[in-house]
């Protein structure tokens, strides 16, 4: 019989140790995980509320848009209204885990193998991870980026890098590179290389260079469409870079803050399109670790009673017309489909042989699991993994809600034999952000004239932009663009559906 | 694999604290409006304790490229009768239909809460006592911390290690302390002699470099120099506040709430804002007397009205305490504007001789009852009086109030901080 990892619900740092290394043996040798080093940190309420603010980073630049997150959750936390995380783990290398100090010992057992090993894993070996994020890198380039947003507000004064960084804030979901690109993201030398190049601008810095008359520009205008096009990269979906690249007036101070703010974003966006797995993965995972040492008889009845009930309400799915009710819990359908498949393996039914004949039946639940974690994002995983006795598990269901149809909301397709692959290729559409966001990108720049940008908007489906919101935007993106900037609302036969045209805004004070 | 495990629970906490406070600021104009509607609701004790404030969205909206309308797909889980092609009513179905997946935070209202500090601040912000700048500057009062220059003596915690080593090299120098490389060297060349008296010669001066080594120590007690801080006087505009209280028997319990409540505002603003006023505390009926704080917020007190009776009492306190020369004089008188009638002309001479003459900045506050709409007919024979004076030049606001809610703006009216001396337009 092996020694109890603990007792009751204290713990302490000796305790959290023989947690990690008992987790660690189960993750390793009995499940074949496969993860960066770990690096465990407890940290108390208010720091777990910091972090909450700058969307869970241990360090951020500072900007007051963090501060309103932060005094908003406050405020809900200390009403009651909002409990707060168990955890929070980032994708680096070490792979940092911050543990909340109120948990029990069962539940730093339940976080350490969820957020250590099952996140850890994932974000090891998901393919879209290993293309758009650096995990070593990381750390540093926030630690850049906010000595970089600092010395700035040091140089231009606080109100001109608001200014930009509010600009780029509202355009940071149309900042990201969806195709992989000619290479790998380097943070690291991304750091070295705006300094250097600061350096560079100081050392050859000569005022008497702006006074030598310069020689008529060659005119643009004998350019044709596209040449001029395949110049500025057009179209471009990533508006950030096409203005950092590309917007006549900007500062390089500027250009520099849009490529952190891009940075940030596209570090996120695998998180963004792997939710469901992700969490899926790691519940399956604590789930696993906690079940073998329960059976090692290193966790007492008691605790995996505990355990057993936080595990329920995390993956708990409300039906569509409870109170409770907010879309799919990703813990619920991950975890519910990383269950499946191991059923699949393993204990298959004819249903399961007929729909995945490549999986069902062949034995090695780990090793399937593993290729599935690494090589689909959510969209691509429903669309294969999810099974009919799933659906018919959940009672999914399909509603088409066109608002010119009088009758009302139809529904289009139920758990059964004729709508199982409609509905799992509707759950995998919602699930898909090329679906989510606006298509929007930008198409051309007329430069002979007034330099104005346009920009369009394929709707889909009839699902338009909302006019206050985008003109907000477009406001930012005129101020970074210094001319006119026009959107341009096309649906799928290149019908106009609307049209909006924002002019910059005077800027008070010269922009270095 | 080495696993590391830390405690940050004693790292230094309010890392947001930063991003909090740029937040507060660019939500300055709206948060201060949440807080002055805000502390019209509350009590004046409560206004003190900050509290929660609301701020629409809006200003602090940031915004994003959203899709909304259009024809909608979801797939959702629950299913109990429907089956394929049936419909479903738009309103019946609420939860169907206005929950879709993946809606944004849409909360058109801000709700936070705010500390202490923050809010009393934030509500005293753009109030200032006028005209604070006068006369004789006051003996000290005050003593900020200065560095100057270096002292020999001191706590461990003041020592300047620079200069410390400074002296200490200066004097190693000055008295050829010998230096290590001189050492070494002689050393070096004891090693290589082969020569015996040369030898014992080196090894002599050697032994003797070693012992003056030894006599001059590295760093002596005579270097060490600590940085001395002076104690320099600030100076400090002086200024007292006079609070004038009518607790005569034609004040209601509802004027006098209203009249305490004038002041404790006032007192918590002047308590806060200034940290050397003075504060005197006059009630009257038909005859004055200087209280305390307590006495004058809680004490019970009734009969007739004679307003010259607080003025008299007033002039004396200035005349014994407080030199017009040196001090900024400020007062502040509620009443229901009742008075005697034959006390008016000694009120007007009062004032006009003795009192005025002497003050930055007279605030006259007329209390009336609620939904006082015969209060504003015929004015009171006070506010007549004040009226001409204020006619004829005198610095003398004055405002009217008859509801609790009022308090709140015709405070910040009263103390608004101005551009100009010149008083805005009253009533």
């Amino acid at each position: 019989m092996t020694e109890r990892l603990f007792e009751g619900a204290d713990w302490d740092f000796q305790t959290l140790q023989r947690i990690t290394d008992a987790c660690e043996e189960v993750a390793l040798k009995h499940l074949g995980l496969d993860v960066y080093p770990n690096q465990i940190e407890v940290i108390t309420a208010e720091q777990m509320l910091d972090a909450y603010s700058s969307v869970g980073m241990p360090l951020f630049y500072k900007h007051w848009s963090f501060g309103k997150h932060f005094a908003f959750h406050e405020a809900s936390y200390r009403k009651g209204l909002m409990g707060l995380a168990y955890e929070i783990v980032i994708n680096s290398s070490p792979c940092i885990s911050y543990l909340m100090e109120e948990n029990t010992a069962t539940m730093q057992t339940l976080v350490i193998a969820h957020a250590a090993f099952g996140h850890n894993h994932f974000f090891k070996n998901n393919y879209l991870f290993k293309q758009w994020t650096d995990a070593e890198g990381i750390l540093d380039y926030l630690d850049f980026a906010k000595n970089y947003v600092m010395q700035c507000e040091e140089r231009y004064g606080r109100i001109e890098v608001e200014r930009t960084l509010d600009a780029a804030h509202a355009l940071m979901s149309h900042g990201i590179d969806r195709y992989p690109g000619k290479k790998k993201l380097d943070l690291r030398a991304e750091e070295k290389r705006a300094g250097r190049r600061r350096q560079h601008e100081e050392e050859v810095f000569n005022d008497l260079w702006r006074t030598v008359p310069t020689g008529k520009s060659k005119s643009r205008s004998t350019l044709s469409i596209e040449r001029r096009r395949k110049l500025l990269g057009l179209p471009q979906e990533n508006l950030l870079y096409f203005l950092e690249k590309s917007a006549p007036r900007l500062a390089p101070w500027q250009r520099e803050l849009l490529r952190i703010v891009r940075h940030i974003a596209q570090y996120f966006y695998p998180q963004s399109q792997t939710k469901v797995m992700n969490e899926g993965t790691a519940t399956y995972v604590h789930y696993r670790i906690m079940t073998r040492l329960h059976q090692q008889g290193r966790i007492t009845d008691g605790n995996f009673l505990e355990f057993l009930g936080s595990h329920t309400n995390v993956v708990f799915q409300p039906e569509f017309d409870d109170q409770r009710f907010s879309g799919f819990n990703p813990y619920a359908l991950g975890f519910a489909m990383m269950q499946d498949i191991e059923r699949i393996v393993t204990n298959p039914e004819d249903e399961d042989r007929e729909w995945f004949p490549d999986i069902a039946g062949q034995g090695d639940v780990m090793g399937v699991l593993r290729d599935v974690w690494a090589n689909y994002r959510d969209e691509s995983f429903i669309g294969q993994f999810l099974s009919p006795k799933l659906m018919r598990h959940f009672r999914m269901f399909h509603l088409h809600d066109d608002p010119e149809e009088r009758a009302g909301i139809r529904v289009d397709a139920i758990h059964d034999e004729r709508g199982f692959r409609r509905v799992r290729r509707e759950l995998a559409r919602q699930h898909d952000v090329g679906f989510i966001d606006a298509n929007i990108e930008v198409v051309d720049v007329d430069l002979s004239g007034d330099r104005r940008l346009i920009l369009h908007h394929h709707v889909i489906k009839g699902s338009q932009l909302n006019e206050t919101d985008a003109k907000r935007v477009l406001q930012h993106l005129a101020d970074l663009w210094t001319y006119d900037v026009a959107l341009i609302e096309v649906d799928a036969n290149d019908k106009v559906l609307r049209e909006y045209v924002v002019s910059p805004r005077p800027i008070p004070a010269a922009v270095a | 694999m080495p696993i590391h495990i830390i405690d940050r629970r004693l790292n230094p906490g309010g890392k947001s604290l930063e991003n909090r406070q740029r937040f507060l600021r660019r939500a300055k104009s709206l948060v201060q409006g949440a807080v002055k509607k805000t502390s019209q609701e509350r009590d004046i004790k409560d206004v003190l304790e900050g509290g929660e404030v609301t701020i629409p969205l809006d200003g602090m909206h940031e915004p994003r490229f959203r899709r909304e309308g259009g024809t909608r797909d979801m797939v959702l889980p629950g299913n109990k009768k429907f089956v394929e092609g049936d419909y479903l009513q738009r309103q019946g179905q609420g939860s169907a239909k206005d929950s879709g997946p993946g809606e944004g935070d849409s909360e058109d209202a801000f709700r936070f809460v705010l500390s202490r500090d923050e809010f009393v601040d934030l509500f005293l912000d753009d109030l200032e006592l006028p005209d604070l700048a006068k006369r004789k500057i006051a003996q000290t009062e005050s003593e900020g911390i200065q560095r100057a220059g270096y002292t020999t003596s001191g706590s461990p915690a003041n020592i300047s290690v620079s200069r410390t080593v400074k002296l200490a090299l200066a004097r190693r120098i000055a008295l050829r302390r010998p230096r290590k490389e001189e050492v070494e060297e002689l050393e070096a060349e004891i090693a290589a002699c082969t020569d015996e008296d040369e030898r014992a010669e080196l090894v002599a001066r050697l032994e003797k470099l070693i012992a003056k080594t030894k006599r001059i120590p590295f760093i002596d007690p005579l270097d060490i120099r600590y940085r001395r801080y002076e104690k320099v006087p600030r100076p400090v505009a002086q200024a007292v506040m006079f609070c004038l209280m009518d607790v005569s028997g034609s004040m209601s319990e509802h004027m006098k709430d209203l009249a305490k409540r004038f002041y404790m505002l006032l007192y918590v603003f002047l308590k806060r804002r200034y940290k050397h006023v003075e504060i005197v505390f006059i009630r009257h009926t038909d005859r004055a007397e200087e209280v305390d704080e307590q006495t004058f917020f809680y004490g019970p007190a009734s009969g007739g009205t004679l307003v010259s009776s607080a003025l008299q009492a007033m002039h004396e306190i200035v005349r014994e305490r407080f030199n017009p020369s040196d001090w900024n004089i400020y007062a502040a008188q509620a009443s229901d504007g009742d008075n005697s009638y034959s006390d008016g002309e000694l009120t007007g001479l009062l004032l006009t001789e003795k009192i005025l003459p002497v003050c930055q900045f007279f605030a006259y506050l007329e209390v009336g009852e609620s939904g006082g709409s015969a209060f504003d007919l015929s004015d009171s024979s006070l506010w007549t009086l004040y009226e001409r004076l204020r006619n004829s030049g005198a610095p003398l606001s004055m405002r009217k109030v008859s509801e609790r809610s009022e308090i709140f703006p015709v405070f910040h009216d009263l103390f608004q901080r101005r551009d100009t001396a010149q008083e805005k337009a009253a009533p």
